[in-house]
C-alpha cells in the first residue's frame, strides 16, 4: 500500500511545484497549500501504515496492542498541519496585501526590493 | 451569506461547538481529540458566528481580543512548563495530582494544563485570523 | 633557565579592556581631567612588567595559562621573555603618556570618551599581542589589533578622508591577517604544537619542512601588510588621518611594530635560511630608501614622520633579515630608540598643530621663544633620530652598522643613504617650525599645557637616559631582548662613546655629511622627488582605490546578474536544483528503489486517492477561482480521509477543520482580489514547468518509495508506545507525544502559530493608515500587459 501513497505523493510534489513556479501570485499561494499537505503524507508513508487501528491504549491495557499505527508521525504531522495552516493565512493576507499595494498579481512586477534599474552603487569612501 | 435562517441558527451553532471543543480538549489524552483539534474547532465556531452575525458581534461576545486568549494560552503552557521549577525535577516533567472534587476523583496534571494552553492558543490565534479576514474590507 | 607562573598577567591582559569600558563614564564625569586617572592603569601595567625585569635578564621567563577551547588546542596562555617585556613596558609606559597626551590633545572634545575607550582597546590588543603564548591567541589579538586601529583612524567619520584612510588600513592589514592565520595554521601543524615557547623549542623542524616555503611567504604576508613594507606602505601615511595621539601611538611607536615583533620572534626558528636573508634585507632596504625619498617630499610634519615611520620600519626589517648576532642587536637597539624618538616627535608635532593651527613646515617659523619645552623636546628626539651623540639613536646606529659591516656593501649603502636622509627630516621637523624668524600661524602660538609636553618630554629624557647608562639598559632590557630574538646568548658590550676609531664612526660620521648637506639642499631635493613622481604618475594608493572600485563595480554586476529579481527564475533554479539533488545520488549509486508489488488497495482507499488525484487535476485545470477554491478542498478533504482509513483519527480531525477554515478564509480573500484565475504562462513556460514539477515529485515518490523499502526502525515508536500510559498516563498516544513527550516542541510550536496570528493583525492593520503610494515604472506597466495578453490590470 506504501507504494500506491508514494505515487500520490509524487502527484501532490508535482502539482504544487508546478503552481510554485507560475508567476501568478494566487497560484504560488495554492501551491503552497498543496505543499504542506504533500509533506505530510510523505512523513505519514514513510512511518509505515497500519490499516483502521488507531494508537490508542485499551482502557484495561498499559501499552497498545500489538499492530497499532506508529503514532511519532501523527504527532510531528498534526502540529504541522496546524502550523502550515497558519503559515497560509500569513501567506495569503501578504500576498492580498502586495495586491492591493502594488497593483499587480504577477510576481514580475513586485519590484520595490530589486528595482529594475538599480541606480549603480556608491563609488566613494 | 447572511440569510435569515444563517442568522438564527448560527449562534446556537456556534456556542455547542465551543463546548464541544472543550469536550474534545478534555478528553484528548486518552481519547481522539486535544488541545489542536480541540482549539481548531472552537476558532470554526467562532467564525461560523462571524459569518452570520457580523464580526463586532463576535467580538463583543467573547469580550477580549482573541489575541489575548492566544497570549493568555502560550502563558499557561510556559507555566506548565515551569511548575516543575518548585517540584525540583527538569523543565516540562509531568506532574499529577488526584484531588477530590464533589466526591469524585479528578486528575490533574501539568500536561493536561500544557494541552489547556495549546487550546488557548490554536483557538485565540485561528480565530483572530479569521476575524480579522472576515472584517478587512479592502477597498 | 627559570620559568616562573604569574597569574597577574591575566588581570595586565584584561585591564585595558576594562578600563575601556569604564573610560566612557569617566569621562563624562570628570572631563579631559579623566585622561589622568584613566593613565593609571597602563601605568600600573607599566609597573608590574618592570618587576619582571630582574627575573627576565637573568634568563628566566614568566607565564600564565588558563584553557579556552580545550576542544581545539586553544588555550589564553602568556609567556614573556626579553622581547615580549621590552615591547611590553614600551606599549605600557607610551601608553600611558598617550593616554595623558590625549586628554589634553582632544580636551572638549565631544567623542573624548569614546577615543579612550578605543585607545585603551587598543592597548589591550596590542599588550595581548606581544605576550601571548599560544598562536591562535596571538592572531585574535593580532586582528584585534587592525581592528582598533581601524576604529581609531576612523574616529572623525564625518571626513570622507578619514573612512577611506580607516578602510584602507583594516583592508590591507586585515588581508595580512588571513595571510598570517594561515601561515599560523601550517606552523602549528607542522610543529604540532600551538604554543609559541614550544614552537621556538623546535629547533630545524619548521627550516627543514616541506612546508617552509608557504609558512614562510604566509607569516611575511602578515608582517610585511602590518608594518607596512613596500609595497604595503601606502596605508600608513593615510593612517595620519587620525588624531595626532593615534598616530604617535599606533602608527609610530606600537602597533606598526606588530609586523617587526612577529618577524623577530620567529627568526630563530624561521630565519637564517637563504630565502629569508634575501626577501627579508631585499624589502627592507627599498622600503628604507622608498620611505625617506616620499618623506622628504612632504612638507606636513606628521607626513614627514609617518615616511620616515616607514622606512624606519623597513630598517629594522633589513636589520632582522640577515640573522647575524651584531645586526640584531643594532635592530634591538634601534627598535627602542625608535619608539621613544617618534612618539616624542609625533607629539611634538601635535603640539605645534594644536596650538599653531597649522602642521605645514613652508608655514611655521620662529616658535622656539612661544614653545621653548617643546623646542627642547623635539631638538632630544631630533637627536636621536639623526644618531648622534649623546642619545641611545646613536648607539643604535653604531651598532647596526657594526652588524651590517659583514653583509652585503648594498645594504650598507642602503643604510646609510636612509640614516642620512632620516637626519634630514628629524631635523627638518625638529628645527624649521622654531627657528627663522617668527611667522605668522593660524592661531596665536604659545606653549601647550602639561598633559601635552608631558608625554615628548618624558620620552627624550628616556632616551638621554638610557644611552647615558647604556650599559644597564643593554644587560637589564636590550641583551635579553636581543636574545630573545636570535635565538641564544648574545655578547653585548654597548658603549656611548667609542673606544677606539672604528669603521662605524667612520659610517656615523660619513651619514651625518651626507645628511647636512641633504639637510641645506632639502628643498632642491624635494622638488626634485615631486618630478619625479609626477613622471611615475601611479602608486599602490591609486592602485588600492582601482581595485576597490573594480572589486564595487563587479559585485554590482555579480548582485544583478544572480538576484535579477524575478520571483520565478529563483524558484525554478532552487526547484531544479532540488530535483537534481533528489535524483542525482540514486543514478550515481544506482541505488535505485526495488520494483514494488502491485499495491492491492481495498476499495475505499483506491477511491479516496482517486478523489485526491481529481482534486488536484482539477486545482490544476481551474478556470475560475471558485473552481480552483473547491478543488483545493477536495484533494484536502481526500487527505483528511487517508489519515482516517490508515488509523489517524486525530489526524483526520484536525485535517477535516483546517481545510474547512483554508476554504473559508480563501474564499474570504479571493473575493476581494478579484483574480483572473487562468494559466498566463506559454506553453514553452509550461513545459519547462512541468518538466521539473514532475521530476522534483518523481523524486520525491522514489526517495518515499526506497525508504518504506528499507526495514523499519521502531525503537523511537516502541518507547512511546511503551511509556505512554506507564508514566505519562494517557491512552492517546499521538496526544502524549505532542503534550508531554515532545512537550518543548509543541510549545515553540504554538508560538509560532502566535506570531503568524499576530504577523497578520500588523500586516492587516499597519496597512490600512499609512499607504506609500506605489507608482510602477511605465515600462513595466506596458511589459506586464504585454505579458498577460487579454487579461485586465486592474
Amino acid at each position: 500500500m506504501e507504494t500506491a501513497l508514494a505515487g500520490l505523493v509524487a502527484a501532490f510534489f508535482a502539482t504544487s511545484i508546478y503552481l510554485l513556479l507560475s508567476r501568478h501570485l494566487i497560484r504560488v499561494l495554492i501551491g503552497v497549500a498543496i505543499l504542506g499537505n504533500a509533506v505530510n503524507l510523505l512523513l505519514f508513508t514513510s512511518g509505515r501504515l497500519t490499516r483502521e487501528v488507531p494508537a490508542f491504549i485499551g482502557l484495561d491495557e498499559m501499552v497498545p496492542a500489538p499492530g497499532v499505527a506508529n503514532a511519532l508521525p501523527q504527532a510531528l504531522i498534526l502540529t504541522a498541519i496546524v502550523i502550515s495552516f497558519s503559515f497560509f493565512a500569513f501567506l495569503l493576507v501578504l500576498g492580498y496585501r502586495a495586491y492591493q499595494e502594488l497593483g499587480t498579481d504577477d510576481t514580475n512586477g513586485m519590484r520595490i526590493a530589486e528595482p529594475r534599474s538599480e541606480p549603480p552603487p556608491p563609488m566613494g569612501y | 451569506m447572511r440569510t435569515l435562517i444563517f442568522r438564527t441558527v448560527a449562534p446556537y451553532i456556534a456556542s455547542l461547538m465551543l463546548l464541544f471543543s472543550i469536550f474534545v480538549l478534555l478528553r484528548g489524552h486518552n481519547d481522539p481529540g486535544g488541545g489542536f483539534i480541540g482549539g481548531l474547532i472552537g476558532a470554526s465556531g467562532l467564525a461560523i458566528y462571524g459569518l452570520a452575525c457580523g464580526v463586532a458581534t463576535v467580538r463583543r461576545a467573547i469580550r477580549v481580543h482573541p489575541m489575548s486568549i492566544a497570549g493568555i494560552g502560550l502563558i499557561l503552557a510556559a507555566l506548565a512548563g515551569i511548575l516543575s521549577l518548585p517540584a525540583g525535577v527538569p523543565f516540562m516533567t509531568g506532574l499529577w495530582v488526584y484531588p477530590t472534587i464533589l466526591g469524585s476523583e479528578a486528575a490533574l496534571s501539568t500536561p493536561m494544563l500544557f494541552d489547556i494552553g495549546v487550546y488557548c492558543v490554536v483557538m485565540g490565534a485561528i480565530t483572530s485570523i479569521a476575524l480579522c479576514l472576515e472584517e478587512y474590507d479592502g477597498d | 633557565m627559570t620559568s616562573e607562573t604569574h597569574d597577574w598577567i591575566f588581570l595586565a591582559a584584561a585591564a585595558p579592556f576594562l578600563a575601556a569600558l569604564v573610560a566612557p563614564v569617566l569621562h563624562r564625569l570628570l572631563g579631559a581631567r579623566a585622561g589622568w586617572v584613566l593613565a593609571l592603569v597602563p601605568f600600573a601595567i607599566f609597573l608590574q612588567f618592570a618587576s619582571l625585569v630582574p627575573l627576565v635578564a637573568a634568563g628566566g621567563t614568566a607565564t600564565a595559562a588558563a584553557d579556552w577551547l580545550p576542544a581545539y588546542g586553544v588555550r589564553l596562555s602568556y609567556f614573556i621573555d626579553g622581547l615580549s617585556l621590552v615591547f611590553a613596558l614600551l606599549i605600557s609606559g607610551i601608553g600611558t603618556l598617550i593616554v595623558v597626551y590625549a586628554g589634553g590633545y582632544l580636551a572638549g572634545h565631544p567623542q573624548l570618551g569614546r577615543f579612550f575607550s578605543f585607545i585603551l582597546m587598543f592597548m589591550g590588543a596590542m599588550l595581548g599581542l606581544v605576550i601571548a603564548d599560544n598562536l591562535i591567541a596571538l592572531f585574535i589579538y593580532w586582528e584585534l589589533t587592525s581592528i582598533t586601529s581601524f576604529l581609531l583612524i576612523g574616529f572623525d567619520h564625518s571626513r570622507a578622508a578619514s573612512r577611506r584612510a580607516a578602510l584602507q588600513a583594516l583592508l590591507v592589514t586585515g588581508g595580512g591577517g588571513l595571510a598570517l592565520m594561515a601561515g599560523v595554521l601550517l606552523i602549528a601543524s607542522v610543529t604540532g604544537t600551538k604554543e609559541m615557547s614550544e614552537v621556538l623549542a623546535s629547533g630545524d623542524v619548521l627550516r627543514n619542512s616541506l612546508l617552509y616555503v608557504p609558512i614562510l611567504l604566509l607569516v611575511l604576508g602578515g608582517a610585511f601588510t602590518k608594518s607596512a613594507q613596500f609595497p604595503f606602505h601606502f596605508w600608513l601615511p593615510n593612517a595620519m588621518e587620525a588624531p595626532t595621539p593615534v598616530s604617535a601611538y599606533l602608527h609610530s611607536a606600537t602597533m606598526v611594530k606588530a609586523g617587526v615583533y612577529l618577524l623577530m620572534r620567529l627568526q630563530p626558528v624561521l630565519g637564517d635560511t637563504v630565502l629569508w636573508m634575501t626577501i627579508l634585507p631585499l624589502f627592507g632596504a627599498v622600503t628604507l630608501l622608498v620611505g625617506t625619498l616620499l618623506a622628504v617630499r612632504q612638507t606636513d610634519l606628521k607626513l614627514m614622520l609617518a615616511y620616515t615611520t616607514v622606512a624606519s620600519l623597513g630598517l629594522l626589517v633589513l636589520l632582522t633579515g640577515t640573522s647575524s648576532e651584531k645586526a640584531i642587536e643594532g635592530a634591538v637597539l634601534y627598535l627602542f630608540a625608535h619608539s621613544l624618538f617618534k612618539g616624542a616627535l609625533f607629539m611634538v608635532a601635535g603640539i605645534i598643530d594644536h596650538e599653531a593651527g597649522t602642521r605645514d613646515v613652508t608655514k611655521l617659523g620662529g616658535l622656539r621663544k612661544l614653545m621653548p619645552i617643546t623646542f627642547a623636546a623635539a631638538l632630544v628626539g631630533a637627536i636621536s633620530m639623526a644618531g648622534l651623540p649623546v642619545m641611545i639613536g646613536f648607539v643604535a646606529k653604531e651598532v647596526l652598522y657594526e652588524g651590517l659591516l659583514g653583509s652585503s656593501i648594498w645594504l650598507l649603502a642602503a643604510a646609510v643613504a636612509g640614516n642620512a636622509l632620516m637626519l634630514v627630516i628629524g631635523f627638518a621637523v625638529a628645527l624649521k617650525p622654531f627657528l627663522g624668524p617668527e611667522v605668522h600661524t593660524p592661531k596665536h602660538a604659545h606653549e601647550g599645557p602639561p598633559a601635552l609636553w608631558l608625554g615628548p618630554v618624558v620620552l627624550g629624557l628616556v632616551g638621554l637616559a638610557s644611552a647615558l647608562a647604556v650599559g644597564t639598559t643593554g644587560s637589564l632590557l636590550l641583551g635579553p631582548m636581543a636574545a630573545a630574538v636570535f635565538g641564544g646568548p648574545v655578547e653585548s658590550d654597548l658603549h656611548l662613546i667609542p673606544t677606539y676609531i672604528s669603521a662605524p664612526l667612520l659610517l656615523s660620521i660619513l651619514t651625518v655629511i651626507l645628511g647636512v648637506g641633504a639637510f641645506l639642499a632639502l628643498d632642491r631635493l624635494r622638488d626634485l622627488v615631486a618630478r619625479a613622481l609626477k613622471v611615475i604618475g601611479w602608486g599602490p594608493d591609486r592602485g588600492f582605490d582601482q581595485v576597490v572600485s573594480v572589486i564595487v563595480r563587479f559585485s554590482a554586476v555579480l548582485t544583478r546578474s544572480i538576484q535579477g529579481g524575478r520571483l520565478e527564475v529563483y524558484m525554478t533554479v532552487t526547484l531544479a536544483l532540488v530535483a537534481l539533488t533528489l535524483l542525482l545520488p540514486m543514478g550515481l549509486t544506482g541505488t535505485w528503489p526495488a520494483m514494488p508489488a502491485m499495491p492491492e488497495p481495498t476499495f475505499y482507499e483506491a477511491g479516496v486517492i482517486l478523489i485526491a488525484l481529481l482534486g488536484l487535476a482539477a486545482v490544476v485545470a481551474a478556470r475560475t477561482r471558485l473552481t480552483a477554491i473547491v478543488s483545493l478542498g477536495i484533494q484536502g478533504f481526500a487527505v483528511a480521509l487517508i489519515f482516517m482509513l490508515f488509523g489517524a483519527p486525530d489526524l483526520s480531525f484536525t485535517q477535516f477543520m483546517v481545510e474547512t477554515l483554508s476554504v473559508v478564509i480563501l474564499t474570504l480573500a479571493m473575493t476581494r482580489l478579484n483574480l483572473a484565475e487562468r494559466d498566463h504562462r506559454p506553453s514553452s513556460q509550461r513545459l519547462l514547468d512541468g518538466t521539473i514539477a514532475i521530476t522534483c515529485g518523481a523524486g520525491f515518490g522514489l526517495i518515499l518509495l526506497a525508504v518504506t523499502q528499507q526495514a523499519f526502525d521502531r525503537r523511537l515508536t516502541d518507547f512511546f508506545d511503551a511509556y505512554s500510559r506507564t508514566i505519562a498516563h494517557g491512552r492517546n498516544v499521538v496526544n502524549v507525544i505532542i503534550v508531554d513527550f515532545r512537550g518543548l516542541d509543541t510549545l515553540g510550536e504554538i508560538a509560532v502559530v502566535m506570531i503568524t496570528g499576530l504577523a497578520i493583525l500588523a500586516v492587516v492593520r499597519l496597512s490600512g493608515r499609512r499607504r506609500v503610494p506605489v507608482v510602477p515604472e511605465p515600462e513595466q506597466v506596458v511589459a506586464s500587459r504585454h505579458s498577460r495578453g487579454a487579461e485586465t490590470v486592474r
